[in-house]
């Protein structure tokens, strides 16, 4: 049928998989020339697997007062010569296993990371797509919130949460309640940068004219918002989701340090610090250093990752 | 009983509010601005016809193509497309069936298809949007189709815009533009993004589409060859209004209107045939504080009093004081 | 002696780019010479490495790009091989530049008199009132009306067409030996680009300067070169007297690029000659004469040999069409 019209030649080249186009890409290539980047990936799935396998690497379930024997209490690590197995690292005054503990607290920072992260972009992405698509009043209205929630500190807007949701619960709140209140305070501290860069890249995308092709076809501003327009401004998304994770496991730990975060019985990496700061002038120096390290390494790795990913994605970014 | 026009604009308007800031306004103590980028334009376009509107850059061509298409609200006037009106009195359905009918291909071909689609879902999405086959099968069949319809491989669905030259990009915008099976396609400088090589091509491919599947083609361009090349019938704008339309051949054998004419003579004579020619002189105004009267007279050699006080009336295809008068040999005398 | 040089002499110029799937030759072994007082018109499609030219005259390709071979010769100087600070002189004093985009040539932070006046002075030994003197001449020279007042103007008081000219004069300061305009006229409107054009051709002819016209438009070609140069894909495929190649081109290449042109004077019925297909990507230029693949004239000798330049006529083409030397032996039998 198409006889008139003289045929463009196109490349006959069979269209690549998916796999083998992302091996093909300038971020896997960028990837592999940057050895600190892999050497922070690996760090990163390392402390991922080690939080996810914590039950089958950890010689003791730091979580339950009955594997607890108050007799192991502030023992130093295995190194030393008052060490003894199985407290790799030593234990603290409870009588828990460093290591195990460590191991179960990355699990919750991480947790608690995630968790935080993925509210907030759900929450800043929602409302980013819906200021820059709809504009005028509702935009200024979303954005005018966004400035007077820049205004507070994450910490504060986290102790605010936390004091209120305390006072109406009353008292002590059991675990899982804390772990529920440290994601909700860290999502609403962090919403506002998604929303901020969300929108921003969405008014550049709605003025393009793929986005006229799909409004000439009847299409309704919701679904012209998820299928088009949604999926063109999530690369910077993932850079700033990256760095936010690192910054989510810090505000954890400072909550948790401050004692407003994780309680004693179900430490996270940030309470086990303020556990051990009690016992660094005795010079039980390895219950608030292991923790430490592991923090500082698990930040730094994922900071590390998400310094990278913003360069391979966008060089101009910045 | 006469025969009605496909598409029929009547007096179409637009203005845009370009103020700064309300904020800024009351500390800076400026008025609102005004601009009209389409000031009461109307033209008629016959089914199976090219029309063009062809002008410089703020003459308000591509606004005229976006209110056609339903893009944009004009500010007042109507665009009536086979007897309905586009405008929001028609019922929602009706509408819906129309739009079908009428598309849209763009400038740019890297920005007017999604980066993130493989070619075969945005071929795809008209004919999913508006149910026009709902096996999955067959969607793919069609698809396949409409893409080598306008040259390009089947298999070549597979692929991403980005793995595409401008010119095959250009390609898939028109498969999509068919993929509703529509009878309007307004283009708006479908080929200026394009080298003159592949161009051709286009411009090829579009005719041969019109011939076959009889389309009525509005084509937006700043382009005189191009233009003359695909119109039968075209109207010249200069700041939002018609200043000429006339019959292809006519106007770039007989320009009447004297920027008409000056914009034939600037056009490079590619062929070298050294026509006789009057040189250009200024530029176009600022669209927010256009000249009085008619907007063309700062720069026009025929310009007069009267010029300057009222804004002349599109008659005789033809929006010039001095030709309505009989002056235009002024010049030519001289 | 110098009589003896044209202004700009190109030998057998490669430009390279090296990424990480391979070295792409940009450049790939073009010749061309601009005598005073010419326009050579450097016409083709994007991706030929027209613009990759000029950079190369003015020593601004960057990493990863470098010049991988030949010689350039300006007035007899050879000047691929300067060092950075050298070329920087020469680039501001002997050649000047005149780019698509006006802003890119003007600081929008200061005014056109303190640009004009800084680059006069920077390479004459005028004084200051003389230098603004002669930044005002050199303002009413491109056709700027009330140049002692408009001169105080910042860059963005002025119209594109105008700014245009602001950057013409920009580039005419240190009297040049040789200006190359990339493009200049491509972000104007038609109108304006006419007055640009000739402006052009105007101050070639009278301050002698050679000018090299980097472009896409054949029109403006037509309109403003002596001779030009039709590049393909990194290479010259003819270059001759601008009216021969315009009106009886040789190469299969700049005879479809001539008939692909929609002209004013032809009727609508007409189809426009089509090339097929379009311009290779660097990565995948074919092996032999690049436009072989797109090519109604091909034979067997196209797909295994690259074309040299044949002087014919007034003409030198790189094809083998055009080749009247007794077939050498071949590997194709």
């Amino acid at each position: 049928m198409a006889e008139a019209i003289q045929t463009a030649p196109t490349t006959p080249s069979e269209p690549a998989s998916w796999v083998g186009r992302f091996l093909d890409s300038d971020v896997w290539a960028s990837f592999k020339r940057s050895k600190l980047t892999i050497a922070a990936a690996f760090l990163t799935v390392l402390f991922m697997a080690a939080a996810v396998l914590a039950g089958v690497l950890a010689p003791q379930d730091p979580f339950d007062p009955a594997q607890l024997d108050l007799l192991n209490s502030r023992l130093p690590p295995i190194w030393n010569a008052e060490g003894m197995a199985p407290f790799l690292l030593g234990s603290d005054e409870q009588g828990r296993d460093i290591f195990s503990a460590i191991l179960y607290g990355l699990r919750i920072s991480l947790a608690v990371g995630i968790l935080g992260v993925a509210f907030s972009a759900t929450l800043g992405i929602a409302l980013g797509l819906i200021a820059g698509y709809v504009g005028g009043t509702v935009d200024a209205v979303i954005m005018r919130i966004a400035d007077v929630q820049l205004t507070f500190p994450a910490i504060l807007i986290a102790l605010l949460v936390d004091g209120v949701v305390k006072s109406v619960l009353g008292g002590q709140l059991d675990a899982g309640t804390t772990l529920s209140v440290l994601v909700f305070s860290i999502g609403l501290s962090f919403w506002v940068q998604y929303a901020r860069t969300v929108r921003g890249s969405v008014m550049v995308e709605k003025n393009k004219d793929y986005i006229a092709a799909a409004r000439l076809i009847g299409l309704p501003a919701p679904v012209i918002m998820f299928r088009h327009v949604l999926p063109n401004v999530l690369g910077p998304v993932l850079v700033i989701a990256t760095i936010n994770l690192a910054l989510a496991i810090i505000t954890e730990a400072t909550l948790s340090f401050l004692g407003t975060g994780m309680p004693e019985t179900m430490p996270s990496l940030g309470t086990l610090i303020r556990i051990g700061n009690n016992y660094l002038f005795s010079g039980e120096w390895w219950i608030v250093a292991f923790p430490g390290i592991a923090l500082a390494l698990l930040v730094l790795s994922i900071n590390l990752l998400g310094d990278w990913l913003r360069d391979a994605l966008n060089p101009r970014l910045r | 009983m006469t025969e009605r026009p496909y598409v029929e604009v009547k007096d179409l308007r637009r203005v845009f509010d370009v103020s700064k800031p309300w904020l800024n306004r009351v500390l800076e103590g400026g008025e609102k601005q005004y601009l009209k980028a389409v000031d009461g334009v109307s033209f008629n376009i016959a089914k199976g016809e090219t029309f063009a509107l062809v002008g410089e850059s703020g003459s308000g061509k591509s606004t005229v193509a976006r209110m056609v298409v339903g893009l944009l609200p004009p500010t007042s006037g109507e665009v009536m497309i086979d007897g309905i009106s586009m405008s929001s009195q028609a019922a929602s359905s009706e509408r819906q069936r129309l739009r079908r009918r009428i598309q849209m291909i763009f400038q740019d071909p890297y920005a007017s298809l999604n980066p993130r689609w493989s070619v075969d879902r945005i071929v795809a999405e008209p004919i999913r949007a508006f149910r026009l086959i709902e096996d999955e099968k067959d969607i793919n069949a069609r698809v396949g189709e409409l893409l080598s319809f306008v040259g390009l491989h089947p298999a070549d669905g597979k692929k991403y815009p980005h793995e595409f030259s401008g010119g095959q990009r250009q390609r898939v915008a028109i498969a999509r533009a068919l993929a509703s099976d529509a009878e309007f396609i307004v283009c708006d400088e479908p080929t200026s993004a394009l080298d003159v090589s592949v161009q051709a091509q286009i411009l090829n491919l579009m005719r041969d589409l019109q011939d076959r599947l009889g389309l009525t083609y509005l084509f937006i361009s700043h382009n005189l060859a191009v233009v003359r090349h695909m119109a039968s019938r075209i109207g010249v704008m200069y700041l939002g209004r018609i200043v000429e339309i006339s019959e292809g051949r006519e106007l770039f054998t007989h320009p009447k209107h004297p920027y008409t004419r000056m914009l034939l003579d600037a056009v490079p004579d590619v062929g070298m045939t050294g026509r006789q020619r009057i040189p250009v002189s200024g530029e176009i105004p600022n669209p927010i504080s256009p000249p009085s009267g008619c907007t063309f007279n700062p720069r026009c050699p025929l310009a007069n009093e009267r010029c300057i006080e009222q804004a002349p009336p599109l008659l005789g295809g033809v929006a010039c004081h001095a030709v309505h008068e009989g002056r235009t040999t002024t010049h030519a005398a001289a | 002696m110098s009589v003896l040089h044209p202004v700009l002499s190109v030998r057998d110029l490669r430009v390279e780019f090296v990424t990480r799937r391979g070295i792409l030759k940009a450049i790939d072994g073009i010749s061309f010479d601009i005598a005073k007082g010419e326009v050579l018109g450097v016409v083709g499609e994007s991706g030929a490495g027209k613009s990759v030219t000029g950079s190369a005259v003015i020593g601004l390709i960057d990493p990863p790009g470098r010049i991988a071979g030949g010689e350039i010769h300006l007035s007899g100087m050879r000047i691929d091989n300067l060092p950075p600070e050298e070329m920087r002189r020469v680039r501001g004093k002997r050649i000047g530049m005149i780019f698509q985009d006006p802003l890119t040539s003007l600081n929008p932070l200061y005014r056109v008199s303190e640009q004009l006046i800084e680059t006069i002075r920077t390479h004459t030994n005028l004084s200051a009132s003389a230098a603004r003197k002669r930044a005002i001449d050199l303002l009413a020279e491109v056709g700027i009306p009330a140049p002692d007042k408009r001169i105080d103007s910042y860059p963005h008081e002025f119209s594109g067409g105008m700014r245009q000219r602001v950057v013409i004069a920009l580039a005419l300061c240190a009297e040049p030996e040789l200006i190359i305009a990339d493009e200049p006229t491509t972000a104007l409107d038609v109108s304006v680009q006419a007055q640009i054009i000739s402006l052009l051709k105007r101050l070639g002819r009278e301050h002698g300067t050679a000018i090299m016209l980097v472009t896409h438009d054949m029109g403006v070609i037509a309109e403003t070169a002596d001779r030009v140069a039709v590049m393909y894909a990194g290479r010259i495929a003819e270059i001759g007297p601008v009216r021969d190649v315009v009106q009886n081109p040789l190469h299969p290449y700049a005879k479809g690029l001539m008939g692909a042109i929609p002209s004013l004077e032809n009727d609508s019925s007409e189809r426009l000659v089509q090339i097929p297909g379009s311009m290779p990507r660097l990565s995948a230029i074919p092996p032999g004469c690049p436009f072989n693949p797109r090519c109604p004239n091909v034979f067997d000798r196209c797909r295994v040999e690259r074309p040299d330049p044949i002087q014919h006529s007034e003409h030198r083409v790189a094809c083998h069409l055009y080749d009247q030397s007794p077939v050498r032996s071949e590997a194709v039998a």
